[in-house]
């Protein structure tokens, strides 16, 4: 892995590491109030602060996820060069795209 | 089933690492898909939430939530190593960091009744 | 030759042969203390002349007898084998991994020593060294960063255990890397751009995982990892534009790059 990629995946992780706990703690009260659509969507509605935060949670995982996995197709499938370059960069664009689309969605139902 | 050895909790810890980022990879688009599906409105989410409410489904979910912590938990042990020049110097580290993460794996189990 | 047999069951020996072909097994008679060492010598000079390996000091200073006993790399005259048996009392040799096998357990070192060279594990006085004793406090943080590491003998034994090395055989390696840690906090050292730059190559510091395989097995208990950690943290700086760092072990200067 070469030191932008590293860099890039550790500072995300980072981030991540915030975003995910505050997450897991949003999952677990979202479980105990029963996870109807209406509640979850009546809190995502119009609500800039929460858009902000899925579209830095998104942006952050589309670029964590495929350096993890191009480590993974590189040690243990054997896979290298240009053509595993722009698959993970494919899988970036569409984590970020179906992420933002996901958020957006919940911003504006 | 790997054998663990007692003394290889680096690599164990670095497999369980590895295999809840690849689940939570490849779960992410799925999970992704599904919000979006509230751009048809609250009765289309509805209606995939009330799927959700299957016993395999909620086990899946409840596997997802455990990786989830699992990879949280893990990345920060190796973020304290990497970046914190932190020395583990108890064997309980990894063990106590697995706990922790089958711990908040529960909670949500016991919560989704 | 250690103490006369100590009576009971022959220890039973799996020896790996040729490059790896085919296993020969051996019968030792048990003794007090003996050593996997001991065991191999034993065969080499009783049972069968042609069987290959190495070892020198036989004190446990020198590196050379290290090889795969039960799968655990090991310097074999610092392994009793009453610790090294498995559950069934029977002991494996094999050479050690992630290296060529010459003959039976002797493997050739120099895809080693070449990635000790690429790390640029390796003093660089530079073109003016200075004429007079650079005065290094024993104390500082960085004299101290590298007295962790100056210890390694090359053997060979965190190399063979690194599961990394095994998946990516461009991966420099936790000798190497540990090596090059000693030298980045050497101030006498006038070659840290190149060094900096050979360390934090696609090959280099990122690759480690932190299984931590080196550090358990090191024989003369170094931490590669966190060597390889503290690379790690100055690959980061480098990739920032070189701030300066709260780090104790603080990264180099630009203007002192070789």
């Amino acid at each position: 892995m070469s030191a932008a990629l590293f860099l890039a995946q550790r500072l995300t992780a980072a981030i991540l590491a915030v975003a995910v706990l505050a997450h897991l703690v949003l999952i677990i009260a979202a479980e105990r109030a029963g996870l109807t659509a209406g509640a979850i969507l009546a809190r995502t509605h119009h609500n800039l602060v929460l858009l902000a935060f899925y579209v830095v949670f998104v942006v952050a995982a589309a670029v964590h996820a495929p350096i993890g996995l191009r480590n993974v197709l590189v040690e243990w499938a054997g896979l290298q060069g240009r053509g595993l370059d722009l698959a993970m960069a494919a899988l970036a664009l569409l984590l970020l795209g179906l992420g933002l689309t996901a958020a957006l969605a919940v911003y504006a139902a | 089933m790997i054998l663990v050895r007692h003394r290889r909790r680096g690599v164990v810890a670095a497999l369980l690492h590895r295999l809840s980022g690849i689940a939570l990879a490849i779960f992410l688009p799925l999970h992704f898909l599904a919000l979006a599906t509230t751009l048809r409105g609250a009765p289309a989410l509805e209606s995939f939430l009330a799927l959700t409410r299957n016993p395999l489904v909620k086990t899946a979910e409840w596997g997802l939530v455990t990786a989830l912590a699992l990879h949280l938990a893990l990345g920060l042990r190796l973020l304290a190593i990497e970046l914190l020049a932190w020395r583990e110097r108890s064997a309980g580290i990894v063990p106590a960091l697995l706990a922790v993460a089958v711990g908040i794996g529960l909670v949500f189990l016991l919560n989704a009744g | 030759m250690s103490s006369s047999p100590s009576g009971g069951q022959p220890l039973a020996v799996s020896i790996s042969r040729g490059r790896g072909e085919r296993f020969d097994e051996f019968a030792v008679p048990r003794r007090e203390h003996q050593t996997v060492l001991d065991v191999v010598t034993e065969i080499q000079r009783e049972q069968d002349e042609t069987l290959c390996y190495r070892f020198a000091c036989r004190v446990g200073m020198c590196g050379s007898c290290a090889m795969i006993v039960n799968g655990q790399p090991r310097w074999t005259c610092r392994t009793r084998v009453s610790e090294a048996v498995d559950r069934k009392g029977r002991l494996r040799l094999e050479p050690l991994r992630n290296l060529p096998v010459i003959k039976d357990l002797a493997v050739e070192m120099t895809p080693f020593f070449d990635k000790w060279r690429d790390a640029k594990g390796f003093f660089e006085p530079g073109a003016a060294p200075p004429q007079d004793f650079v005065k290094v406090a024993p104390s500082s943080p960085q004299r101290q960063a590298a007295d962790e590491g100056i210890e390694c003998i090359n053997c060979g034994v965190c190399y063979a255990a690194c599961e990394v090395v095994a998946w990516n055989p461009d991966y420099l390696g936790p000798a190497a890397l540990n090596r090059a840690w000693t030298l980045v906090n050497d101030e006498r050292d006038q070659g840290q751009g190149a060094r900096l730059a050979a360390v934090t190559a696609a090959e280099g510091c990122q690759s480690c995982h932190t299984h931590m395989s080196c550090t358990e097995l090191c024989p003369k208990a170094l931490q590669p990892t966190y060597a390889i950690a503290g690379l790690k943290r100055l690959a980061l700086r480098r990739a920032f534009g070189r701030k300066p760092s709260p780090d104790k072990s603080p990264d180099q200067s630009p203007d002192r790059q070789g």
